[in-house]
Order: structure tokens, then sequence, then C-alpha cells
């Protein structure tokens, strides 16, 4: 692996570490529960890539399975809490 | 052709990290919720589609072949965030009228 790619994947390792903490700031702060679960979609959004890049550095496609997982959990427990949000239970 | 896949990686990845970190910025910065669920899908389309790209290039080139199957993240994660950011602005939407009958109510 030659060193730009080294360089470039320590940068977008840090900006995206840094997205994460953006997005877990919104999720302590609040201030009402919409608020709280799209910082939440945000930072699965931001982990499922953190995956992506671990898998080029590692160099193994492990990483991708995982990606695609953390995708599809993500979706299924966002659209469940807005559901809970919007009703008041998630299976009627 | 090892260093122009090498640069179109890098290259690729720094612009999707920084289209991501600057989206969820916005989440941060932005003032109201409707403002703020416009922020992140700049990371979940244009980020996530860079970063795909650049695994697709760098993998290709170390293994010699084409490999294609990060386009299933991005096929994926296209379609279902509109459906899930939808239902989350229409429960938002929901909450808000309910809470402005519940004060006039009070109120009267």
């Amino acid at each position: 692996m030659s060193t730009l790619v080294v360089c470039s994947v320590t940068a977008a390792q840090f900006l995206l570490a840094s997205a994460m903490a953006c997005a877990l700031f919104r999720i302590l702060r609040g201030p009402r529960a919409q608020d709280r679960v799209l910082g939440f979609d945000s930072l699965y959004v931001n982990a499922m890539l953190l995956l992506l890049v671990f898998g080029i550095r590692s160099g193994s496609t492990l990483y991708f399975e995982a990606a695609l997982i953390v995708a599809l959990l993500g979706f299924v427990s966002t659209v469940a809490l807005a559901k809970f949000l919007l009703r008041g239970e998630v299976i009627e | 052709m090892n260093a122009v896949a090498d640069t179109l990686t890098a290259l690729l990845l720094v612009t999707g990290a920084a289209i991501t970190f600057v989206g969820t910025l916005g989440l941060l910065r932005l003032r109201t919720f409707y403002q703020r669920v416009h922020a992140p899908t700049l990371g979940t389309t244009l980020g996530m589609t860079c970063i795909a790209l650049a695994s697709m290039i760098y993998f290709a080139s170390t293994a010699n072949r084409l490999v294609l199957h990060e386009i299933l993240i991005v096929l994926f994660v296209t379609v279902t965030t509109p459906i899930s950011l939808m239902i989350l602005v229409r429960a938002a939407v929901f909450r808000d009228k309910f809470e402005n009958t519940m004060s006039e109510r009070n109120t009267q």
C-alpha cells in the first residue's frame, strides 16, 4: 500500500470520527426526540462509512459484510423509532 | 496503472469523508429540526458514493479483477434513506400539530 493511500485513509478516518462525534453531541443535546433519532440515523451511516474505510486499510473484504449489516439494521431501527414517535407503539 | 488507482482512491476517500463531515456538522449547527433533516443526506448520498467508489477502485487494483459488491451498499442506502427520513418527518409534523392543539386547549 502506498503512502498516499495510507495518509488519505488516516485523514478520512479522522474526518469520519469527528462527524460521529458531532452526531453523538446531537443525540445527547436533543432537544426533542426526533432530533435524537436523526442524530442516531447519521451516526450509523457514519459508522458504516468508517467500516468501509477500515476495510481499505486492512485490505480484507470482510468489513464490507459488516457495513452492509450495519446499514440494514440502522434502517430498520430508524423506521421502528419513527413509527414509535408517530403512533406510540411499533407493531399494532 | 497502480499509481493512477492509488491517486483516485486517495482523492475519492478524502472527498467523501470531507463531504460527510460537512453534512454532519450541518446536523449540529442548523437551528430547527426541519432544517437539520436536510444536512446529513449530504453524507448518505454523495459521501457514501465517493467512499464506496474508492473501495471498489482500490480492491479492483489490488485483486486485478472487477470488484463490484460495494454497489449493493450504494443501492440499499440510496433506496432506504428517503423512506426513513420521510417517516421521521411525518412523525415530527404529527407531534408538532398535537402539541399545538394541546397548548391551544390549555390557553382557552
